[in-house]
């Protein structure tokens, strides 16, 4: 166990994460997920999102197996290499904040980083100005925590904190399945509580069992190696410490050639799947998103597997980007393949004065 | 022992272990000794200060670690 634990913790920890990341996200996409979202955190708690009626934005609603697969896996990895450790109490709201702006500026661009990664593996030449975006958006985080920001120490709490995110992932998991209709339309026919898209991204998806166990493997790998899409760049602007930053080039070059290998590699600006073509807020998005991924502490996945940890502040965040994603919706301020909302723009710059306000004045408290 | 720096850097989130410590090892008094709360802080903290050309121990402790860099 100590030896393999050690490989994880060794560069080739990540880079292993980010191969399984970049040939299985497009094997997912083979099998039945949208295009260039193989995998998507920001997409995927999005649908999830729609799922649970929190929006009505009807081709996007989907529990999808690969969230709950992602902190069940982490957990598993955390309980066998001893590293599940319930803590929580720092600065909750304010990661729930965070949450809620990472995910609007997500969904400004359609796409959380790992998406972004994915996209250009698969030829989406408009993921490049989300990641040119993403990096401004990182660096200026770095600039704040160079400045001293912090959100403050978290505490050990009791285990039932470390708990409750698998035990609601478990939930999911049983809606999925279940998929109750307690609801009836006005024609008597029923539904909700839980929506499932039948047509749109919300209606592509690869088997129940398959989608779960790549999630399931993938946060029992990033768990252990701490593959984390944002800290990849951060690290190697803070301290030039290129470890993460392995991982997110494997994603990219796995993604690469697998898509060339299943014949999905479409090189191009216009007419990608689930994409715009607006290269302003495509930037614009990811900004806000990596700004506030940074001052979180993780990308969408990290937080994920941290929650599967035991970690109730990351399990906070993921919650605020579920609750952001309604927000996003029923505010239209979600971007779609026809373009940016009129209304996207202008989330985009109060999330970035939030951020900028926290990355300000948050400060550790002397103690 | 008195003249040994400690940097707490229990329960913070990524990077601040990191930032705290190299803040540490750019002021040069050693030794330096951190203590931290999870594996990846663990790790994150010994990969930098070994590549500021520090000598890690690692030590488990309670519910963590303390790290002790010299030169």
């Amino acid at each position: 166990m100590s030896s393999l634990g050690r490989f994880f913790a060794s560069k080739w920890g990540p880079i292993i994460t980010g191969i399984a990341v970049g040939v299985l996200a497009p094997v997912l996409v083979k099998l039945g997920n949208p295009g260039n979202m193989g995998i998507c955190v920001a997409c995927f708690n999005r649908d999830i999102a729609g799922a649970l009626g929190l929006h009505r934005a009807a081709p996007v609603q989907y529990i999808r197996p690969e969230i709950i697969g992602f902190v069940l896996g982490a957990l598993v990895a955390a309980l066998l290499f001893r590293e599940f450790k319930p803590r929580t109490g720092s600065a909750p709201l304010a990661r729930f904040l965070l949450g809620m702006f990472a995910m609007i500026g997500a969904l400004v661009f359609l796409g959380c980083p790992w998406r972004a990664y994915l996209r250009l593996g698969g030829g989406d030449w408009n993921a490049i100005f989300g990641i040119l975006g993403l990096l401004g958006g990182i660096v200026l985080g770095v600039v704040f925590l160079r400045m001293g920001y912090s959100l403050g120490r978290n505490r050990p709490a009791p285990a039932a904190v470390g708990w409750l995110m698998p035990a609601l992932m478990v939930g999911l998991l049983l809606l999925l399945v279940f998929a109750p209709q307690f609801g009836r339309t006005a024609e008597g026919q029923p539904t909700g509580p839980i929506f499932f898209s039948t047509t749109g991204p919300g209606s592509q998806h690869a088997p129940l069992l398959i989608a779960l166990a790549v999630g399931l493997l993938i946060g029992f790998l990033a768990q252990r190696s701490r593959f984390c899409t944002v800290g990849g760049v951060r690290d190697l602007v803070l301290t030039r410490d290129p470890h993460l930053f392995w991982g997110i080039l494997a994603v990219i070059v796995a993604a690469f050639v697998t898509n060339l290998v299943l014949g999905q590699f479409k090189p191009g600006f216009q007419g990608q799947p689930v994409a715009h073509a607006n290269a302003l807020w495509n930037f614009g998005g990811m900004v806000l998103a990596g700004l506030a991924f940074t001052l979180a502490g993780g990308c969408p996945g990290r937080q994920l597997m941290m929650s599967g940890e035991g970690d109730g502040d990351a399990a906070i965040f993921a919650l605020g980007m579920i609750v952001g994603a309604g927000f996003a919706h029923n505010f239209n301020l979600a971007s779609s393949s026809a373009g940016v909302s009129p209304y996207g723009p202008a989330a985009v710059l109060v999330g970035l004065a939030f951020c900028i306000v926290l990355g300000l004045t948050m400060r550790e408290p002397a103690r | 022992m008195n003249d040994v720096k400690i940097v707490d850097a229990s329960g913070l989130s990524c990077p601040q272990p990191v930032i705290l410590t190299r803040k540490a090892i750019q002021e040069g008094k050693f030794p330096i000794r951190v203590l931290v709360d999870t594996g990846t802080s663990r790790d994150n903290v010994s990969r930098m200060a070994q590549s500021q050309g520090c000598k890690v121990t690692v030590e488990a402790k309670g519910d963590g670690f303390v790290l002790t860099l010299t030169k």
